[in-house]
């Protein structure tokens, strides 16, 4: 019940709300406004994981973003989720942590046998173990490997959250609220700039929390309240807490993840979970701040060791002493200022410090303050497997290579400050190089690239003076370039601690004969031997070093690790840390959940739904949908307990026999309108049409400019200028670009218009021998006789009162006719034909029937029409015209399109009249040859022909004309298949074609 | 993701618009006699600078009009969009 380790005043969180939660099945109790680490460290626990390799036990490490260890499984509002930081996510009733990477628990891991047997782990284990034999890596070594890997789980459920994309504009963006990036975002608001403010924190002001300053006589709290509040009372002003901006694209375009509810215990319906913001700002300010680096040494991953800024964040954040007997380990000033808050709430620590004696503001303080310091001192290794108990440390020779005096101290915690590096990864991401500050041994960066402007500590200055100055003055500037005003703002008094230079010290030696592990990087298990190693073995580029020790990777991108993993590799290589370079700094920053990225585009979001005007009455008469594209299309009516098979047979027959009607508004429809409209489609058909009548349709084929059939349709002369084209569902919307391409660039002197109507007009299609009997039932006062309305006629005509076109063109090869009416009319349209078609034995069909029909018949679709095949390839040769030119006319020419053997259309039927050819099979010769078996061609349709009541394909085969009744075999490995079939014509219902014209 | 000023419409997404290749191919005229190697050089062999290259885009989620962008391929950076029957220099 009680929290061992919570101070009685300290810290921001609100005592007056407890809130219950569990970890690891046993119940805690912390605050609002905690997170689960300072939760749990209040709770006196710190072993929460083991690490990835060795099992090792794991504790906290930071307090927020640069946590390398507190990954935890966690679930709360009804969802589980792996790898979240337990220093970023915050506390909310009745959520429950538990550890990861350990079984049967994070006290007794069975994993941590690989730390005692860490000398076979060595870097590059993986690459060098499991090559050989070769055929245990699927059946045994992969399997194993897997099992071991990774950290949490991911859940299997369907996530019933709801996740949101914006795209917002901006003058301004300001990616952080700390002193630089309030200054900045406040001077741009009095320019009357857009700006957005976004902090990854619940709480804005960033250092201005922890550090002991004023600014105009306010506490660097208050006063950053204060100017927060002032920007959120501007209209001008977005102000975003918990939004963290993870990436930097083209064209200033920045990425922003926002938790909107996490931390709510109750929401309301719609409110989404995380919400990805999609930026583009005019001017970006990269206040991002620094991270604190540590100081490598012996078993420096025991829990209970902290960077020295975490443990102050703690104290002065969440009220939580990370220890009660604290070391603190430092190379600079800013340590010292967790020494003294330590000092505050009664703790008693002991400073060692690896510079010699000397004195600075905050050293006298800390002195005066009867505080134990230690110079030339340092830890060379902590004692304690599950927690610090005590370290051994040492004092330095001048060199620092050795020790002069080596003793143990007790301890509970040790407290680590390396000095600071900039966060500069937005800034790499926008394509600026960096630069290596020999002032701060760390990179910042260099010349823009983008509109990105790094103030304040991301561009390595660290006085409060300094970040403030940058901030005033570039929000100043570059909104004043933007919005034409600018507002003078006197730049603030500032009170803060003066720090001396820093120790260019980065990583303890071994006394002799000791060799503990020496982490660099902890969420990978990298230590200094590992990469000592990699250097041993050749690998030179950082980048390779990278790879083979994975150093730097996973979900902290080595924001704790990269700078020492450089020093180190310097050091070995005998070069400057500059010449090394550093490895490429990706998005995202922080790790985001896959929802977010997804955001609404989930289940029937994913695309969106195109349904006909008659969609309604299919779903009423049991039509079972395929998706066309985004249409959805009845692929047939279910009669009863009919299958696939069995409904698309009768419909077709039906068909052949009766009438039916089919819903054809998918097809494309394109309105060309102009003077030159005929000799537009004259280009872009192969076939003639200056001579197309008005009043009547031609069957058109369009060509790529490589020769390669694109298209077909039929297109109606309306009027003298006036045609409508029709395209296949699939390709209408390159068609229509096409059209514009050519009208637009080749050919802007032609005088035409497109425009697509495919949503403005209902299209039923009436096929079968009964279907002008039936057609006459629909227009009676209209002549439909072959002469008045012959094949590839066209007529307007009112249907019922309707305004409705007729063509005569037929799909299906049988007599039929094509009714177009205005959308709106369509369900009237589909309901009148239902009804007048009865007497005739109409049904609906579907696609699979009306795939049955044009397959049996030898007409081409997009299966054969598949990107590879010319007009004579698909037997139509006869639409393409020797004396005009067209689009790919020239290329028709090429050899390779004219030898003899070259693929044509056939037909096949298998030799036992009974077995279905799947789609995809292959052609050959031999079934039984030996692989390769060359391949003469490949089936592209199937159908159960229903008029002559066996299977039918159509293929496309090589020299195929020549093989007709010849016998091959179809194969298919995929379907374990292989049927004997002749090869017989493509046409193999009523090759005259006579139906159409009847 | 680029912004592309449609000469048009103002400043846009990427994701409106669709790429559409070089523009400085220009196609043979039409019912003229074309030697196949132009007409080849026409169909296939296409230049892939690194650096500045003039290439066409359609705002297929806008107006619908192709235009043409002058774009670095290494670096992103748009220098000038035009409408087609404009000149880049």
């Amino acid at each position: 019940m009680s929290q061992p380790f919570r101070l009685n005043k300290e810290g921001l969180i609100n005592r007056n709300k407890k809130i219950s939660f569990t970890f690891n099945g046993k119940k805690l109790f912390g605050f609002e406004g905690d997170t689960i680490a300072s939760a749990l460290i209040a709770n006196g626990i710190h072993l929460v994981g083991r690490s990835f390799k060795y099992h090792r036990p794991r504790g906290f490490f930071g307090a927020g973003v640069e946590e390398p260890n507190a990954k935890l499984q966690v679930e709360f509002n009804g969802h589980s989720e792996p790898n979240v930081n337990a220093t970023e996510m915050e506390l909310v009733e009745g959520l429950s942590a538990t550890s990861q990477n350990c079984w049967p628990s994070v006290n007794f891991d069975v994993g941590a046998i690989n730390n005692f047997l860490k000398m076979f782990f060595p870097a590059g284990f993986y690459y060098k173990t499991f090559m050989w034999p070769k055929s245990f890596w699927y059946k045994i070594y992969e399997p194993f490997i897997r099992k071991a890997a990774g950290l949490g789980v991911a859940s299997i459920e369907k996530d019933k959250e709801r996740y949101e994309h914006k795209f917002e504009y901006c003058d301004l963006l300001v990616t952080g609220s700390g002193p630089s990036g309030l200054a900045s975002a406040y001077a741009a608001a009095k320019n009357g700039a857009k700006v957005i403010l976004a902090e990854d924190k619940p709480r804005f002001g960033g250092t201005l929390l922890t550090d002991d300053v004023s600014i105009d006589n306010l506490s660097g709290k208050d006063w950053a309240e204060k100017i927060i509040t002032e920007l959120k009372s501007m209209p001008n002003v977005t102000v975003k807490n918990r939004s963290q901006v993870f990436g930097y694209y083209d064209h200033n375009m920045l990425v922003m993840f926002e938790r909107v509810s996490d931390h709510l215990e109750k929401k309301s319906k719609f409110t989404p979970r995380q919400r990805l913001w999609y930026i583009r700002a005019k001017e970006t300010i990269l206040s991002t701040g620094s991270i604190e680096r540590p100081i490598v040494f012996g078993n420096n991953d025991t829990p209970g060791i902290f960077l020295s800024a975490a443990a102050k964040e703690y104290m002065k954040v969440y009220g939580v002493l990370v220890g009660k007997k604290p070391l603190i380990f430092t190379n600079n000033d800013s340590a010292y200022e967790t020494a003294l808050e330590f000092k505050k709430n009664n703790v008693e620590p002991i400073i060692l410090d690896t510079r010699e004696e000397h004195s600075s503001e905050l050293i006298d303080e800390a002195k005066s303050k009867g505080i134990d310091i230690r110079f030339s001192h340092g830890v060379i290794v902590a004692n304690g497997y599950k927690k610090v108990k005590s370290a051994k440390i040492g004092k330095l020779n001048k060199d620092k290579n050795s020790f002069e005096k080596i003793e143990t101290v007790d301890c509970d915690c040790i407290c680590v400050s390396g000095f600071w590096t900039p966060s500069v990864h937005l800034a790499s991401q926008s394509g600026n190089k960096l630069k290596y500050e020999e002032k701060i041994d760390a990179f910042i960066p260099d010349k823009k690239k983008q509109h990105e402007t790094s103030v304040g500590a991301a561009n390595g200055s660290f006085t409060l003076e300094e970040s403030l100055k940058h901030g005033f003055e570039n929000g100043s500037n570059l909104s004043a370039k933007i919005t034409e005003t600018k507002t003078e703002i006197s730049i603030p008094n500032v009170n803060e601690k003066k720090y001396g230079a820093h120790d260019k010290f980065w990583c303890m030696p071994l006394p002799k004969n000791e060799n503990p592990k020496r982490f660099v990087d902890f969420q990978n298990d990298v230590s200094v031997s590992d990469i000592e190693i990699a250097l041993r073995e050749g690998y030179r580029s950082i980048e390779h070093v990278k790879r083979y020790t994975t150093l730097g990777m996973a979900t902290d991108q080595g924001r704790t690790s990269n700078l020492n993993g450089l020093q180190l590799v310097s050091n070995i290589e005998n070069k400057i840390v500059p010449e090394v370079g550093h490895t490429t700094f990706r998005p995202p920053f922080t790790p985001i959940t896959i929802g977010t990225i997804v955001g609404r585009e989930v289940g029937m979001e994913y695309m969106p739904t195109r349904k006909t005007p008659m969609h309604e009455w299919h779903e009423k008469n049991n039509a079972v949908f395929v998706d066309a594209g985004a249409w959805k299309r009845p692929r047939y009516y279910k009669l009863g307990s009919e299958t696939l098979f069995e409904a698309s047979k009768r419909e077709a027959k039906n068909v052949r026999e009766n009438v039916g009607i089919c819903d054809v508004t998918t097809l494309g429809k394109i309105d060309i309108k102009g003077p030159d409209a005929a000799e537009f489609l004259n280009r872009v058909y192969t076939n003639a049409w200056m001579k197309l009548p008005v009043g009547k349709a031609r069957y058109g084929l369009m060509l790529r400019e490589d020769g390669i059939v694109m298209d077909d349709g039929t297109t109606t002369r309306i009027s003298e200028n006036h045609y409508h084209m029709t395209t296949t569902t699939a390709q209408a919307a390159n068609v229509l670009s096409h059209l514009e391409y050519y009208l637009q660039i080749v050919w802007p002197e032609l005088n035409v218009n497109v425009v697509s109507t495919t949503e403005q007009w209902a299209g039923a299609a009436i096929a079968g021998p009964k279907s002008r009997d039936m057609l006459s039932k629909l227009y009676p006062d209209l002549d439909v006789s072959n002469e008045a309305l012959p094949f590839m006629g066209y007529k307007e005509a009112e249907f019922f009162g309707v305004p409705s076109r007729i063509f005569r063109i037929s799909f299906s090869g049988e007599l039929a006719y094509e009714i177009n009416v205005k959308s709106d009319h369509g369900m009237f349209m589909w309901e009148k034909m239902m009804e007048v078609g009865k007497d005739f034995g109409n049904q609906p069909y579907g696609t699979e029937a009306l795939s049955t029909l044009r397959i049996e018949m030898g007409h081409v679709a997009g299966p054969e029409l598949d990107g590879r095949t010319i007009p004579s390839d698909v037997s139509l040769n006869g639409l393409v015209s020797k004396k005009k030119d067209f689009i790919g006319k020239n290329s028709l020419g090429r050899e390779a399109f004219n030898v003899e053997s070259r693929q044509k259309i056939v037909g096949l039927i298998p030799i036992d009249r009974k077995s279905s050819i799947p789609e995809g099979s292959h052609i050959v010769q031999d079934q039984n040859a030996k692989l390769p078996n060359p391949k003469l061609g490949h089936v592209s349709s199937s159908c159960w022909s229903v008029e002559n009541n066996n299977p039918f394909s159509l293929a496309i085969m090589k020299d195929g004309k020549n093989m007709i009744g010849k016998k091959f075999f179809a194969v298919s490995p995929l379907k374990n298949k292989s049927i004997e079939v002749e090869v017989i014509s493509s046409h193999y219902v009523d090759p005259e074609g006579k139906r159409v014209r009847s | 993701m680029l912004y592309i000023k449609c000469p048009y419409c103002g400043l846009r997404a990427q994701k409106e618009f669709s790429y559409g290749g070089d523009a400085t191919v220009k196609r043979p005229n039409i019912n003229e006699e074309v030697s196949s190697e132009d007409w080849d050089n026409f169909v296939y062999m296409r230049k892939s600078p690194r650096g500045k290259h003039i290439e066409l885009w359609q705002h297929i989620a806008g107006c619908r009009q192709w235009i043409k962008v002058q774009r670095d391929t290494a670096t992103h950076e748009i220098f000038q969009t035009a409408k087609v029957t404009e000149e880049i220099r």
